[in-house]
């Protein structure tokens, strides 16, 4: 079971910024362990954000994003209240969904 | 960065490429600390933290919802900031670890060799950087104010002044050798001048922190660790008394400064 993402969305003059840490290790596939077996790759590979049912944002992650990936960005409209739901799948089929109340 | 990615064209177009002293600008970290300050992954570590602080564990089945660490039992707002401290329960001066290793032995019944003898970030040591991680956090933005008025507390401060100064390893080095002049650094990492107040308040009031370039959080044990492996002398012993005294030495000259916990590290 994956650690739970820190989500915040705040909106302001009819816009939302939303600020999501997410905790994974984003293992890129080129390193090798001390006794020089490579460690398989594990990262996010999709992502999105539902602004109550509504997808805002879906991305496509590589091996490049940094270890604990953090992800920001706006959208127009979102008011106090409502609801923000982001989710990632990886690599492995592991997931995480969590969401936020727009605040 | 467009600016220096311009500079860098031009440099090369120009095949006059002069070696350009490196401003004080440029080895200016502070901006992108700031820019990762909002994303701090340290965040994360705090969460894990605070789950644990709650969560009845050990051979007694205890949360640790009781441990004292100087404000009274369970009060984590603003301790961190007051600590190292005299603690009479245990007649010592204590960092948070070691503090925490006491709640743990005593709450919940899990020994402290197991940290000791740990390794950093994994088992029980692992889980004390957590539960650093979260009680920092409690006292972010707070000034430095360590209570130096118990003899056992003039006592460690002067032992830290002395391990300060003191030098030794292959290298016969002493902490003071790299922190104790202004404008020094090591490669590009500025190092603060530890023997002015602000320096070391700003040295003590950053750590513990999450290191960008390892994705991993270091506590203060975890760095004064490193600062005698890079001295390449003797590895102190977890929560020793010298990592103890070096951090009220830190803490008493830094006090009054402002802590930014948890930080944020290159």
């Amino acid at each position: 079971m994956a650690s739970p993402m820190r989500i915040r969305a705040a909106s302001k003059d009819g816009v939302t910024e939303v600020r999501v840490l997410m905790s994974h290790p984003m293992e890129t596939g080129q390193r090798k362990d001390s006794s020089g077996n490579p460690i398989p790759a594990h990262h996010i590979t999709e992502l999105s954000a539902k602004h109550n049912d509504k997808v805002v944002l879906s991305a496509q992650f590589g091996p490049s994003v940094s270890t604990n990936p953090y992800l920001a960005f706006k959208f127009k409209g979102g008011a106090s209240g409502d609801k923000l739901v982001v989710s990632w799948v990886d690599n492995k089929g592991e997931s995480r969904t969590d969401e936020v109340q727009v605040s | 960065m467009r600016q220096k990615t311009i500079a860098a064209v031009l440099g090369a177009a120009s095949v006059l490429a002069t070696a350009t002293a490196v401003t004080a600008q440029d080895l200016n970290f502070d901006e992108y600390r700031q820019m990762l300050a909002d994303g701090n992954p340290a965040e994360l570590f705090e969460m894990e933290g605070e789950e644990l602080w709650r969560t009845a564990r050990g051979p007694k089945n205890a949360t640790l919802e009781q441990c004292d660490l100087g404000l009274g039992p369970g009060v984590v707002e603003g301790a961190a900031a007051q600590m190292p401290r005299y603690f009479a329960d245990t007649g010592k001066v204590q960092d948070l670890e070691s503090r925490l290793m006491t709640c743990m032995e005593t709450l919940q019944g899990i020994p402290s060799a197991e940290v000791i003898n740990g390794k950093f970030r994994q088992g029980e040591r692992g889980k004390i950087a957590s539960l650093v991680a979260y009680v920092v956090t409690h006292s972010n933005g707070k000034p430095i104010a360590v209570d130096l008025s118990h003899p056992k507390m003039k006592e460690m401060y002067a032992m830290g002044e002395k391990a300060f100064f003191y030098r030794a390893g292959a290298m016969d080095f002493s902490c003071a050798s790299c922190h104790g002049e202004d404008g020094k650094r090591i490669r590009a990492t500025s190092l603060p001048n530890i023997t002015t107040a602000k320096c070391a308040a700003e040295g003590w009031g950053s750590w513990p922190a999450y290191r960008v370039s390892n994705s991993q959080f270091w506590t203060m044990q975890h760095r004064l660790w490193d600062c005698f492996r890079q001295q390449r002398t003797a590895e102190p012993i977890f929560a020793s008394d010298v990592t103890i005294a070096l951090s009220v030495f830190m803490a008493g000259k830094g006090n009054g400064g402002q802590a930014v916990w948890p930080g944020v590290k290159r």
